[in-house]
């Protein structure tokens, strides 16, 4: 569907740009294993222009890394019967499981309030909730909460002045990646602006994916249910079985 | 040594979960509680999503009970037919619950409902346990011999029979009926259910308390173990890396806990299991009724 998208914004861009990314990924795709930690994914890659650097204001890089979307059900606590209880929910249509936007200077100068609602660049415009019930009052507080939750636990992040430009031409950033990530395709927009206009903008994909036994543990647990539980009992049993043994003989030995 | 989970998919400190296993199974050992109770909230501490805390807390529990269980077969305190009798009527009531579990998780209250169950039940076997014991510990200095209770209604129940290792003859009813409703609430809560069954033992069926623990981890067993199967085959919860990881702590402890109950009085392992009850009682009920930090919460919605 990405690809669409992207395809779509080219279509829309402005005529006149002639300036372009040419962009380099550390990697391009993350690989969760047994002991990941996080990782940090260095994004970096020149603008390739047909002329002279053009008059005017500087120009400025914003990248933006996204996780896969996908629906949030947020509820609120209410006081009732002097208990502090779920009542109100609101589903947010479609929320980034993970979103990063790092830019070469304040936010409100690199880019247009109008260009952000195009593109969809910053974290408030990210998140989409258009399916909120009208019984329920203040339906932007539960976007809100999406944004401060996930900000507090580090999935939702925005780093200004963290993408470095060098001569209008080279530009890097590095975005760091949680240790609490969810699989999926990840997309990376690059977008170039001048004056807080878009004149360029470029996409690619990160993967994201579990490997070896993280893998198959999971494909398990999914495709074979039944086993996986009985190999769960089964490591339980033998684990409690082998632990009283090894105590009985350490204290008889 | 940080490991990354690949059910719950966070990443968290495999030294963390061990230690955190440790701890419960030393509890799980000394007073005979699956220590589900503990567990379950210890691991939402650790950032660990509820309902993959609750899933593999089950099978877990399986784990460091049989640990714990064998430790007893050998000193002989297992009422094996009491336990069977109870397994019998938790694994009804565990099936039941699940029921129950999915009807009220529709009504969209189901984590209220559960925390409102901790707190009553909780509050109200660690006040009794307290009380009872303080009034035991009492009368032991006094000098006075404790009379065992006996209830008239189940002495006059059919299907009587004799539980040697208990040195009972009763009948089985009230065993099963406490099976039963162990069970409803086991699935319902997420846990073990070994801090209702040891004082349900020991106050209705009136077990010798030497007895009591052992055999309410022989029947924890078969119902965590059935609970396990349910969580991983309906929601894919059942995260075996850390199930590992808490269980290789958990057996451990088991053995240590086991042995540290042996030496302690009767009493004092009560009073031990009863305030430990009301401060998980007591931290559950402040989450209720003070004004939580954050009052909105994320939930996955159609990922399953």
């Amino acid at each position: 569907m990405w690809r669409w998208v992207v395809l779509m914004m080219f279509l829309a861009l402005p005529a006149q740009a002639t300036e372009e990314v040419v962009l380099g990924l550390s990697q391009d795709q993350v690989a969760i294993t047994a002991t990941y930690n996080g990782s940090e994914i260095l994004i970096f890659g020149a603008i390739k222009r047909d002329g002279p650097v053009p008059e005017g204001p500087p120009l400025q890089v914003i990248v933006a890394v996204s996780g896969p979307d996908e629906p949030v059900l947020v509820r609120r606590k209410e006081k009732r019967y002097g208990v502090w209880m779920n009542t109100d929910s609101v589903l947010v249509d479609s929320a980034p499981s993970f979103y990063a936007v790092a830019t070469s200077g304040p936010f409100s100068e690199v880019l247009k309030d109008i260009e952000d609602l195009r593109y969809k660049v910053s974290i408030e415009r990210a998140i989409r909730s258009v399916g909120a019930a009208m019984s329920i009052k203040n339906a932007q507080r539960f976007a809100d909460a999406v944004v401060r939750i996930r900000e507090n636990n580090g999935l939702y992040k925005t780093l200004e002045n963290a993408v470095a430009v060098d001569q209008q031409t080279l530009f890097r950033t590095s975005i760091a990646m949680p240790s609490n990530l969810t699989e999926g395709e990840y997309s990376a927009r690059i977008f170039l602006t001048r004056g807080g206009k878009i004149i360029s903008l470029y996409a690619t994909t990160i993967d994201v994916k579990k490997v070896g036994l993280e893998r198959w543990l999971y494909n398990m647990s999914r495709e074979k249910p039944f086993w996986y539980g009985l190999m769960a009992l089964a490591i339980a049993i033998a684990a409690g079985w082998g632990a009283s043994t090894i105590f009985t003989v350490l204290r008889r030995g | 040594m940080q490991i990354y989970l690949p059910i719950a998919e966070v990443s968290v400190n495999a030294f963390l979960l061990f230690g955190l296993g440790g701890l419960v199974g030393i509890l799980s050992g000394m007073f005979g509680v699956g220590g589900g109770f503990l567990m379950t909230p210890l691991l939402f501490f650790i950032g660990i999503p509820p309902a993959v805390a609750v899933a593999t807390g089950a099978n877990q529990i399986v784990a460091s009970s049989i640990s714990g269980v064998l430790a007893h077969l050998r000193r002989k305190t297992v009422d094996l037919k009491m336990g069977t009798i109870l397994m019998i009527g938790g694994l009804i009531g565990a099936a039941a619950g699940v029921f129950l579990f999915n009807y009220l998780k529709s009504l969209g209250q189901i984590d209220l409902f559960v925390k409102l169950c901790y707190v009553l039940f909780l509050g109200v076997i660690g006040g009794l346990m307290f009380i009872e014991s303080l009034n035991a510990i009492r009368n032991t200095r006094k000098g006075k011999v404790p009379k065992r209770k006996r209830h008239g209604i189940i002495l006059g129940l059919p299907f009587k029979t004799r539980f040697r290792t208990s040195g009972l003859y009763i009948s089985i009813l009230p065993p099963l009926m406490i099976g039963v409703m162990v069970g409803i609430l086991v699935a319902i809560m997420g846990v073990g259910g070994g801090f209702i069954m040891v004082p349900a033992m020991i106050y209705l069926l009136g077990m010798p308390t030497k007895v009591v623990v052992g055999t309410s981890l022989f029947q924890i067993i078969f119902v965590t173990g059935f609970t396990t199967m349910l969580h991983a085959t309906t929601n894919y919860t059942v995260d075996v890396a850390l199930a590992v990881f808490l269980l290789v702590g958990g057996v451990i402890g088991a053995q240590i806990g086991a042995r540290i109950g042996v030496k302690l009085k009767a009493e004092q392992l009560r009073i031990a299991l009863a305030i430990m009850v009301l401060a998980v009682c007591f931290k559950l009920g402040l989450d209720l009724f003070l004004q939580p930090a954050e009052l909105y919460s994320l939930a996955s919605a159609g990922r399953h």
